[in-house]
């Protein structure tokens, strides 16, 4: 009868059982892995993920051996229905990594023998680079790296033959030095690596990793972004920077509205964009977190778009690439301006179009402020903000939800909401009473750091505002939230918000605004010098040794060089052995090769006074050098405990003055 | 991760490389390991590794993750470091302190190496001899022995076999090794002949052997009835319930067997030195006294481990 074998690793028959101490390191490791994951896996996957990893270790601790194939498979199977379930899919960033990390556990449960501890390390090095796709802040990166300490622990202890493991100090010691020491390497060759210019297969998915503003705009969409405390941009400025309520980012501009969600108007990216009418004001420096998009959000009106970006008609400015990772670019401003002095007919009637039968109310009011106002837009728009200000409108970021007709139901039953919700109103109305008119979406405010000099721009700076064109003065900017709550374009998002609930929190104290500082200029320096080191940055890297542009070839060869260097450096460390012995042992070495030298050669096992003697015997013109060398000697070495150093030093002098002539064979 | 395919590339690489191994030249012990005659490869699992941080290397790129790319920076530099690692469990390593057990042929004879070195502690040294992998950890400034078996074929002097000592400390992702063909050999005894006849016909008095009443003391024992009563040790049976017996005896002195090489007829020499070798045995096992003599060689009458050892040696080296 032919027998099955249960297990699904292969065969192995001879190789012994993995000791306990690897493989408690091992689910180290793994539990480190699941860690690391566990701030985007589902918390109930991470849970029971956990569950099991100590449930295996506790079963192979009682001396449970592989777990069987009936458990495995059925395991497997529901990890893999968990994650299509929870994401729709198995491929991609989150589904991927979540199951990876949920494999890598279940290989605990069949790691038996050495070379499953191994592949299980292996991959769990894959896993923790994995969960740097996830967040690259200089405290994750510093945590996975941290994460590569168990595991090579294990690979240690999986070496270590001998039953003795020692304490868990002389396991993660050794471990950590290793990788302290080699940190210098790393390091040089993350500099010298040559980053691509363009990748060399498929971006990551666009529509999961976006984050920040969106190209579209629905009033309850930017919610979340509002409450997203995490940096979008951090801006330097060569002199004084723009006051609060000046510090407008534009990002994207709206023209059309369906009555729900004002978006790009498609098709006028084809014309070209006027030019700008204005004097540069602001020259400043972004430093701009990933976000999987193309636009970088320029202050106020640019003067023209950094070198690898377009500008478009409505002076908003496009990347030529997604914006992946790091990106830093240099623009400069204009405050004061004129921008499309004349409209050309195809914006104009874009900039006016209105969605049918969606807020009757509100048209009937904006064609009474025209009637009233005989067509001025200045005067249609202060009748805007005045309603706003005195129309029992209140800033909210929870606002009641919208019934059917948006607009209407905003303007004259909830009236309540923030900055989209104004802005999309506010517009509605202009273009009901025949100014063109668009909704701008973008960044307002930020956070003066003063110890590192640079405006600190959180995504929960997100903000909406409304742009107007007036004949003869072109698109002007009105922002109808700051007619209802001025905070929040002087003081910012987060002072809106709290204004109404009175009690500025504990955190705005003055310590821990300085801490936050402090921390906010460390991040801004990983993200700087380290996230956004990219392909350019790294081509201009030795222009201070005075090479302008370093390209692929040199950075190979110099990668190639250093590393070398290096190694030769650590090989001198490799093959470096201390002599054995004290002082007297140097010196008496540097006697026996003098000696040597004149032909006479200590030969093994020969004690130092018969060694002396036959010196003596061989080389009668120095007998009485050599005997006074032996006595001094042999008295030194065995008359005491240490060799007194008066007698070393006697010792040291004969030796440097010994001159071993006529060699007498 | 030892894969059938190892030894064939091994063979390979000896074939291809004698300088790696083959010729390595006899070496007197003790040896020490130079850092010239140390070699490095990744083993199979290094390769698997080193494919994985390729990977990593490239997705990073692709990717522009910087920070995926540090951490898959610092994973390979420790990898690298790994292998100086393990050059050094074996720079100035030293062999020697060779010591090895009895064996006839066809036994197993026990040998045992020492390993030494200055410094640093040497972990997981590993040995290939005598076709069994041998693990020690060396500790700093002491030493370590390892101890094996090797089959006794021939009997005379058996060398040492060609060693591979080797370490794939500390994280397994390279071998580093050396070969050592120590100049030092094992002595094999050879193997005495199952039966034959006795080298001298038993000589009258049956009495021959068994003890009889002597001067020297033997045994104390219980007063038996009858014992003659000078034989009572009365000091003694003092401090006693009974009465306590001096038993005296002699030893019945056994005859001397001189071997001799030419007295052994009509048989070859292998045949001669398996008989020898059986008589000696023989000898020692009752307690006789013997002296062997060969053709260019006499031992004289005398008793005790080392004459046997020395009489052996001389029927192990008979050409």
């Amino acid at each position: 009868m032919t027998r099955f074998r249960l297990s699904l690793a292969p065969a192995i028959g001879t190789e012994p059982r993995l000791d306990d101490r690897p493989f408690d390191l091992l689910c180290l490791s793994m539990a480190f892995v699941v860690g690391v994951h566990a701030a985007h896996l589902p918390w109930w996957l991470s849970a029971s993920l956990a569950g099991l990893l100590g449930w295996r270790w506790w079963h192979r601790r009682r001396g449970g051996g592989h777990v069987s194939r009936w458990v495995k498979l059925p395991v497997v199977g529901l990890l893999l229905a968990v994650v299509v379930a929870t994401y729709g899919t198995l491929f991609g960033r989150e589904p991927g990594s979540a199951f990876a990390v949920g494999l890598l556990v279940l290989k605990t449960l069949e790691t038996e023998h050495r070379r499953d501890a191994r592949v299980g390390i292996a991959f769990g090095g894959f896993a923790l680079m994995a969960a740097l796709l996830f967040d690259q802040s200089i405290v994750a990166t510093l945590i996975v790296a941290l994460g590569l300490v168990p595991s090579l622990a294990t690979l240690r202890a999986i070496e270590q033959t001998t039953p003795v493991y020692g304490t868990w100090r002389t396991t993660f010691v050794p471990a950590l030095a290793m990788l302290a020491a080699s940190v210098p390497l790393a390091a040089f060759a993350f500099l010298f690596i040559p980053r691509l210019e363009s990748p060399l297969w498929g971006a990551p998915n666009p529509g999961q990793a976006v984050t920040g503003l969106s190209s579209s705009m629905s009033p309850g969409e930017m919610a979340e972004l509002l409450v997203d405390d995490t940096p979008a941009l951090r801006v330097t400025f060569d002199g004084t920077p723009p006051l609060p309520e000046a510090r407008y980012f534009r990002a994207y501009t709206m023209m059309a509205f369906d009555g729900r969600q004002w978006t790009q108007g498609g098709n006028l990216y084809a014309t070209t964009p006027t030019p700008l009418e204005g004097t540069p004001r602001f020259r400043y420096q972004v430093a701009m977190e990933p976000t999987q998009q193309r636009v970088l959000p320029m202050l106020d009106m640019p003067m023209a778009a950094p070198a690898d970006a377009t500008l478009r008609f409505d002076r908003t400015v496009v990347a030529n690439e997604r914006v992946r990772a790091m990106k830093v670019y240099d623009a400069v401003a204009a405050v004061d301006y004129r921008l499309d002095a004349t409209l050309a007919p195809l914006v104009r009637r874009a900039a006016l179009q209105l969605p049918a039968g969606i807020g009757p109310r509100a048209r009937g009011l904006a064609q009474a402020w025209a009637d009233k106002y005989n067509h001025d837009a200045y005067g249609i728009a202060r009748a805007a903000l005045s309603m706003f200000r005195d129309g029992g409108y209140s800033y909210t970021l929870a606002p009641a939800p919208l019934g059917a007709d948006r607009i209407d139901d905003f303007l004259f039953a909830t009236r309540e909401g923030y900055c989209e919700y104004y802005a999309s109103s506010f517009t509605f109305l202009m273009r009901a009473a025949g100014v063109p008119a668009r909704v701008v979406t973008g960044y307002q405010g930020g956070y003066w750091n003063r110890l590192g000099s640079y405006l600190l721009v959180k995504r929960a700076d997100a903000h909406a505002w409304s742009e107007v064109w007036i004949d003869g003065r072109g698109w002007v900017r009105f922002d109808p939230t700051g007619a209802v709550r001025p905070e929040r374009v002087s003081l910012g998002a987060s002072a809106a918000a709290n204004a109404g609930g009175g009690s500025t929190s504990f955190f705005s104290g003055e310590w821990l605004r300085q801490a936050r500082d402090r921390w906010d200029v460390v991040n801004q320096w990983w993200n700087e010098a380290v996230n956004g080191f990219d392909a350019l940055r790294q081509s201009g890297m030795l222009q201070p040794f005075g090479i302008r542009r370093t390209d692929v070839g040199d950075l190979a060869l110099i990668l190639a060089v250093g590393c070398s260097l290096l190694v030769a450096m650590a090989l001198g460390w490799a093959l470096f052995q201390r002599r054995e012995g004290d002082a007297l042992d140097a010196w008496m070495r540097r006697l026996q090769r003098k000696l040597a030298k004149a032909g006479v050669i200590r030969r093994t096992g020969e004690g130092p006074r018969h060694f002396m003697a036959r010196a003596a015997r061989s080389l009668p013109g120095q007998r009485n050098a050599l005997e006074r060398l032996s006595e001094l000697y042999l008295a030194s070495r065995y008359a005491h405990d240490e060799p007194p150093p008066e007698l070393v030093k006697q010792f040291r002098q004969r030796v440097r003055e010994f001159r071993a002539r006529g060699v007498v064979k | 991760m030892a894969t059938r395919a190892a030894p064939r590339i091994l063979a390979w690489a000896e074939r291809r490389l004698p300088a790696l191994t083959r010729l390595r030249p006899l070496e007197p012990l003790p040896a020490t390991l130079h850092r010239r005659r140390i070699y490095i490869v990744p083993t199979g699992f290094g390769l698997g590794f080193a494919t994985l941080l390729a990977v990593m290397l490239v997705g990073a790129l692709n990717y522009a993750n910087n920070a995926a790319l540090m951490l898959t920076c610092l994973f390979g530099a420790a990898t690298a470091g790994s292998m100086l690692v393990a050059f050094r469990v074996l720079n100035g390593l030293a062999l020697g302190g060779l010591r090895s057990g009895t064996a006839r042929v066809g036994e197993r004879v026990r040998v045992s190496l020492e390993l030494w070195a200055s410094q640093r502690e040497r972990t997981a040294v590993r040995l290939d001899i005598g076709g069994a992998e041998h693990v020690v950890t060396v500790p700093p400034g002491g030493s370590a022995t390892v101890e094996f078996e090797l089959e006794g074929e021939h009997r005379g002097w058996l060398p040492l076999p060609r060693t591979r000592v080797h370490t794939r400390w500390p994280l397994g992702l390279f071998r580093a090794w050396s070969w050592v063909h120590p100049d030092a050999a094992v002595l094999i005894y050879p193997l005495p002949e199952a039966s034959g006849p006795a080298p001298f016909a038993p000589e009258g008095d049956a009495d021959r052997g068994r003890p009889r009443a002597g001067d020297e003391l033997a045994a104390l024992r219980d007063y038996r009835p009858g014992d003659p009563r000078r034989q009572i040790a009365w000091k003694l049976s003092a401090r006693h319930h009974g009465l306590l017996v001096k038993d005296m005896e002699q030893p019945a002195p056994k005859e001397d067997w001189r071997l001799d090489w030419d007295s052994v007829h009509g048989l070859d020499s292998e045949s001669r030195i398996a008989r020898l070798a059986r008589w000696i045995d023989e000898a020692r096992d009752d307690g006789r006294r013997w002296s062997l003599r060969l053709p260019d060689a006499f031992f004289d009458v005398a008793q005790g481990d080392e004459h046997y050892h020395r009489c052996m040696t001389a029927l192990a080296l008979r050409p």
